[in-house]
Formats: structure tokens, C-alpha cells, sequence
């Protein structure tokens, strides 16, 4: 190990930086949390997704912020405004496409990172509050983005915020006041519009630090699982750090500038060369105001939310629809306590654990494909075989996980690392 | 061999970028190719007007500058008359074609309009409601709502319908409130069905009276101001598209020197 951080009889700093760090733990936080953070050395492809989501949320939190000083809530004049950021403002177009396609690569990297979870049992022990402040994010993220798209004030954004806001009337008793008392109307309207700016702005945003922080500080805790689910801390070397780890800077921060990087480049190409991705990211019917009198010929949400979408529709009830969409996107929280595998990783899994794995990953992105297409006919069949994909492979977990059911193999000592 | 197999990897990555920047590029040069062919087929004459009209793309250039030029040409004089283009400033018009200052203001600006005033149609909205039935609606996004292709087979699809109180009807837009407007470029059709199992099916145009027009030189017409509409939903799409061949190419080399400087650190991991 090249950088050691153990030097006690090292002098303290002078000057400038001597005399802040009396009053602000600069080089303790810099030892602690970075050269004296110790990271597993054998991350793989699947580990650049955590620093990515943390880079998208910075992207869209400054091209949020210039769009805030150009964009004007209002049911008379949200739709101006995007427009007047579109073609007067100076770059207000790559503004704006930043922060439209960085909603989208929000979700494609934290989904990847959900995966990455998956994969290697990062969601089991002792990571399981890890887990749970990661999924409060994406819940949040899911506000975040729901009320970002109806911003622009298109006629997508009006009759999807029109369906997905009446879902919480299919709850008993309470639903239709509640769903009134989201609007703030009796129908998505200015006072929606502007509610929906406040939180999307203020609220929302701040709730996701906060909660990115916590997710932040329990992986300080635990430490970062690896491909092979082995916990390094249990395997010191003589100077008191795992042996398979190494500091986070500068191994892993000079890692992510090249995943980074790689990240970038296929960004850009979308931003500037399909910013629209087939009417993926920008759909066609947005470009249209929001129009009470029009609905649209089919209305579906941004690709992000189609897989609970098309559950929602797979089922004749509509309250039981939106209950099985709302347990579909609650089942992740219990995955700690559903899993009772003694190994973390698949590497070291039977093949029903995998094989239920692939399942998962085929069913949603079926009932992603599926909840963009018209809920007719085979669809509907296609989207309720798929749905039962998705359920079993939670439900199921605690029968298929067990060792009587699903042998494991022998977990080796030390991480699998080929050094370059 | 695991460090070869590393360094290909690399390279796989970075060339299936530089493919994909490569494809992208070329693609775009292949479409403008195309819509040449497309355009010079059309002289050999076609099997029946209309016959595949769903399938007719509009192959829009937004680069090309004359197409642009026609097309706003074409927009001012035909469509002007009741649809506005509200986002869109004379001047930033003039700027992107690259039409001269004094040109726009003698030719091309309407009496009493200045070079900065958004591209609005003189017909009272009011009236426009009592003679079509709705207000013709503001054209400045609509090839981003609807798509330069669904345009191009709306502009080549009106035919004749008594029933219609405008006497045209539309196959894109079936029941359409707008009149065959063109129809002095493009003559007048007449749809001629076919029977399919018991439903009559629409199967070509006839040309009942030709106009100024022929049909390819119509289409072109079409083109140019389906291209103009395209460039108007999105006035910075060219320089959008310029610039980021730059970006990219500078992320690309940023990228390289990233993994340089990351395989140097890793030397010491063991």
C-alpha cells in the first residue's frame, strides 16, 4: 500500500491551513473519509453507478437552478417560459436538455446501482438501513422527477399528472378529499402547477441531501460491499487496515473520473444529438399546452415509471391496481429480511437464487416496454405473466433463498483480484 | 493476457464510441444522400399518387439553408394568412437563414411589423373561429408535437369530399376543419377506393385537375416548408448538433487521459 496515514509524529500544518484546521477538521475529514477510507480493491463495472447518481444529482441541481430564473410557474405561463428557455435564453436549450436528459440518466444509473445491490447481496447484512436510506432516495427521486415533468406544463404533463394524482383517490375513505387536497383544486390546475414548483424546487430537493448524506454516512459504517460479498474489515493486515482494501483517494476517485468520463460521452451524445431519444425522454404530446379539452391518444408516463404503470393496468380493478403498483415498488424495502441466503454475492449462489434474478431484471424491463404500449389484448396478458415474474421473485425469496433449497458454494477467504 | 484483455477492452469501449460519434455523423450525411435520391426518383414518375402515403417521409435537412429559404418563402406566402409562429422573432428567422437585414425588412416583413416582433398572422382569431369552426392553430411546435413526417403526409393527402363544408377532406387528419389551401400548387384529387373483404379501403389519388405544380415539384414544395416547420420547433437544433461533435470529441480525449492517469495509480495495487 503506497499511502500510509498512520504518521503520528507528523508536524502540524502552518499558515494558512494551520490555522484553519484549528478551527475545521479540513485534513481529518480528508483522512477519514477519503485516503483513510478503506474500499474493497476489487469493484468492478458495477461500482461506478453510486459515484455517477451522486454526479447526476449535482448536474441537476445547478441546471435546475438557472432554469429557476427563467422559468415562470403558471398555468399562463409555465409553457412560455420553457419555450423562452428554449430558443431566447443563451443556451438555455442545453440547459434545459441537461436537465431533462439528466432525469433520465438519473434513473438508468440508480436502477443499474439497484442491481449492482441485487447482484451481491448489498442489501443484506449489516448494510440493511444502507439499503433502506438508498430506497427512500429513489422514492424521493420518483417525487422529484413526477413533479419535475409536469412543470413544462404540456398536455402530457397535465393528464399525467391528471392519472397518476387520482390514484390516491382509489384509496378507502380518504381517497378523493386526499386527492383534492394534493391539487389544491378540484382538477390539476394553476394551484397544482405551483405546489408541485415549490416542492420540486425546495422541498424535494432538500429531503434528497439530506437523505443522500445518510446514505452516505451508513456506507462510512459499514464499509462497501464487493463482487465476492466478503467483509474486508474482518481481514486486517498489520498496519490495522483490510488487506483487501484500499484508500478511497486516490485509487477509487481517479477509477470514477474514467467512469466519469465514459458517462459523459454517451450524455452528451443524447443531449446533442437525440435529446428527445425517440420520444423516450421528450414525448411528442409535451410540446403541446396543457389542454383540459384534449386528451392525449394514449397517455403514458416517462419510461422510468412504465413498469409499475403496466402493473397498475395488467389489473380490471383499478384500487387493486394501484395497491399491486404500490406494493411492487415497496417490495424492494424488505429484500434485507426476505433474502435468507447465508452467502451475499451470486458468485458464490445456486442456480434458482440467478435464475430468479434473471427473472426479476427480464420482467421489468418487459412491463417497462409493456406499460408504453396501449393496454389492450395480448399486452394485458403479457403485463399480468410478467407481473407474477416480478412479485415471485420477492415473495418467493424467503423458500428459493434457503441453503436446503438453493445450495451455495464456499465463499473464498480473500477477494478475487487480478492486478494489472 | 488479463492486462492485454484489459487494454482491449479499453480500446473496444473507445472505439465503439468513436463508432457510435462516426455512425451518427454519417447517418446524418447518409438521410441528406437519401432524400437527393428519394427526389430524383420522383422524376421517373411513381406507381399512384398517394398509393403508400404513410410511409412517405419528409426527410427534412434543417442544415441545408435555401431548403430553409424556400420554406419560409413558401410559409409566408401560403401559411401566414392564418397561422402564426408565436416563439419564433423575424429577426432570429433572418439570423438562422441567413437572410439579409434589408432583404427581411422589404420583402419578407409584413406592413408595420419590426425585425423583432414575433411571426404573427394578421387574421383576427375571432373570425378565424366563425369561418373554420376552431382557430387555426400556432405552428411554432408543431413538428416537434406531431413529427415532420406526419406534416409531409398531411400537406399530401388533401382530396376532394362534398360532404366536407370545406370540400376537402384529409387522410392524415381525417375530418380536418383546414381547406386544401394548396390545392392552386397542387391541383385536385380524387380518392379512388378498393374493396377489402366488405370495407372500402383508400387506395390511390387521382389528379383530378392539375395545378401550378407537378406532383414531384409539389412535393418538394412540401419538403422545403415541412423543413422550414422542423427548424422553427427548434431553432438551435444546427448549432446544437455543431457544437456537441466538439463536446464529444473533447470528452473523448478527456476520457483517455483519465485512464492513463488511472492505470498509472493502479500500478501499485496488488
Amino acid at each position: 500500500m503506497a499511502v500510509s496515514n498512520e504518521t503520528p509524529g507528523e508536524a502540524p500544518r502552518k499558515g494558512f491551513l494551520g490555522w484553519l484546521n484549528k478551527r475545521l477538521p479540513v485534513d481529518e475529514f480528508v483522512k477519514t473519509q477519503l485516503t483513510g477510507y478503506y474500499a474493497p480493491k476489487n469493484f468492478n463495472i458495477w461500482y461506478f453507478f453510486g459515484s455517477l447518481a451522486l454526479l447526476v444529482l449535482v448536474m441537476q441541481l445547478v441546471t435546475g437552478i438557472f432554469l429557476t430564473m427563467f422559468y415562470k410557474p403558471g398555468e399562463l405561463t409555465a409553457f412560455d417560459s420553457v419555450e423562452f428557455i428554449m430558443r431566447e435564453v443563451d443556451h438555455g436549450w442545453l440547459i434545459r436538455y441537461l436537465h431533462s436528459t439528466g432525469a433520465s440518466a438519473f434513473f438508468i444509473v440508480v436502477y443499474l446501482h439497484m442491481f449492482r445491490a441485487l447482484l451481491y447481496g448489498s442489501y443484506k447484512a449489516p448494510r440493511e438501513l444502507l439499503w433502506l436510506l438508498g430506497m427512500a432516495v429513489y422514492l424521493a427521486l420518483m417525487a422529484e422527477a413526477f413533479m419535475g415533468y409536469v412543470l413544462p406544463w404540456g398536455n402530457m404533463s397535465f393528464w399525467g399528472a391528471q392519472v397518476i394524482v387520482n390514484l390516491f383517490g382509489t384509496i378507502p375513505a380518504i381517497g378523493p378529499p386526499l386527492v383534492e387536497w394534493i391539487r389544491g383544486d378540484y382538477g390539476i390546475a394553476d394551484a397544482t402547477l405551483n405546489r408541485f414548483f415549490s416542492l420540486h424546487v425546495v422541498a424535494v430537493p432538500l429531503g434528497l441531501l439530506l437523505l443522500v448524506l445518510l446514505h452516505l454516512v451508513a456506507l462510512r459504517q459499514t464499509g462497501s460491499n464487493n463482487p465476492d460479498g466478503i467483509e474486508i474489515k474482518k481481514n486486517l493486515g498489520k498496519d490495522g487496515h483490510p488487506v483487501d482494501g484500499i484508500p478511497f483517494h486516490p485509487y477509487y476517485t481517479v477509477k470514477d473520473v474514467v467512469g466519469v468520463g465514459v458517462f459523459f460521452v454517451l450524455f452528451a451524445i443524447v443531449v446533442f444529438f437525440v435529446p428527445t431519444f425517440g420520444g423516450l425522454f421528450l414525448e411528442g404530446p409535451n410540446f403541446d399546452q396543457a389542454n383540459p379539452m384534449s386528451t392525449p391518444e394514449h397517455i403514458a408516463p416517462v419510461w422510468y415509471f412504465t413498469p409499475y404503470y403496466a402493473i397498475l393496468r395488467a389489473v380490471p380493478d383499478q384500487r387493486m391496481g394501484a395497491l399491486l403498483m404500490g406494493i411492487a415498488v415497496v417490495s424492494f424495502f424488505f429484500l434485507p429480511w426476505l433474502d435468507k441466503s447465508p452467502v451475499k454475492s451470486m458468485r458464490y449462489r445456486g442456480p434458482i437464487s440467478r435464475i430468479m434474478l434473471a427473472v426479476f431484471v427480464v420482467s421489468f424491463i418487459a412491463l417497462g416496454y409493456l406499460g408504453l404500449q396501449p393496454a389492450e389484448g395480448l399486452y394485458v396478458m403479457l403485463a399480468r405473466i410478467f407481473a407474477v415474474g416480478y412479485f415471485a421473485y420477492f415473495w418467493l425469496m424467503p423458500f428459493y433463498s434457503r441453503v436446503s433449497v438453493d445450495p451455495v458454494k464456499q465463499v473464498p477467504e480473500r477477494v478475487v483480484f487480478n492486478a494489472h | 493476457m488479463r492486462t492485454n484483455k484489459k487494454r482491449a477492452a479499453g480500446r473496444y469501449l473507445l472505439a465503439g464510441v468513436v463508432e457510435l460519434v462516426l455512425v451518427t455523423v454519417a447517418s446524418a450525411c447518409l438521410s441528406t444522400v437519401h432524400a437527393a435520391e428519394e427526389a430524383g426518383k420522383a422524376e421517373e414518375g411513381k406507381p399512384a399518387l398517394g398509393a403508400d402515403w404513410q410511409h412517405s417521409k419528409a426527410g427534412t435537412t434543417v442544415e441545408d439553408q435555401a431548403v430553409l429559404q424556400r420554406g419560409a418563402r413558401n410559409f409566408a406566402s401560403y401559411c401566414l394568412g392564418c397561422h402564426s409562429l408565436k416563439y419564433e422573432r423575424w429577426s432570429r428567422m433572418a439570423k438562422d437563414l441567413d437572410i439579409p437585414e434589408d432583404m427581411l425588412e422589404k420583402n419578407i416583413l409584413p406592413p408595420g411589423d419590426k425585425p423583432a416582433d414575433y411571426v404573427q398572422t394578421t387574421m383576427p382569431a375571432k373570425d378565424a373561429e366563425t369561418w373554420f369552426g376552431k382557430t387555426p392553430p400556432d405552428l411554432s411546435l408543431i413538428a416537434r408535437s406531431r413529427g415532420p413526417d406526419y406534416l409531409y403526409q398531411f400537406l399530401t393527402t388533401f382530396y376532394a369530399d362534398k360532404t366536407r363544408p370545406t370540400g376537402a377532406n384529409n387522410l392524415r387528419l381525417p375530418a380536418t376543419a383546414m381547406p386544401a389551401v394548396l390545392s392552386e400548387l397542387e391541383g385536385v384529387k380524387r380518392a379512388v377506393y378498393k374493396t377489402e373483404g366488405k370495407e372500402q379501403v383508400f387506395d390511390h389519388f387521382d389528379l383530378v385537375a392539375p395545378g401550378r405544380l407537378t406532383p414531384t415539384e409539389y412535393e418538394a414544395f412540401v419538403r422545403d416548408t415541412v423543413t422550414f416547420l422542423d427548424y422553427v420547433g427548434e431553432p438551435s437544433q444546427a448549432s446544437r448538433r455543431s457544437l456537441g461533435i466538439w463536446v464529444v470529441l473533447f470528452l473523448l480525449v478527456f476520457t483517455w487521459l483519465a485512464w492513463l492517469m488511472k492505470k498509472e495509480y493502479w500500478k501499485d495495487v496488488h
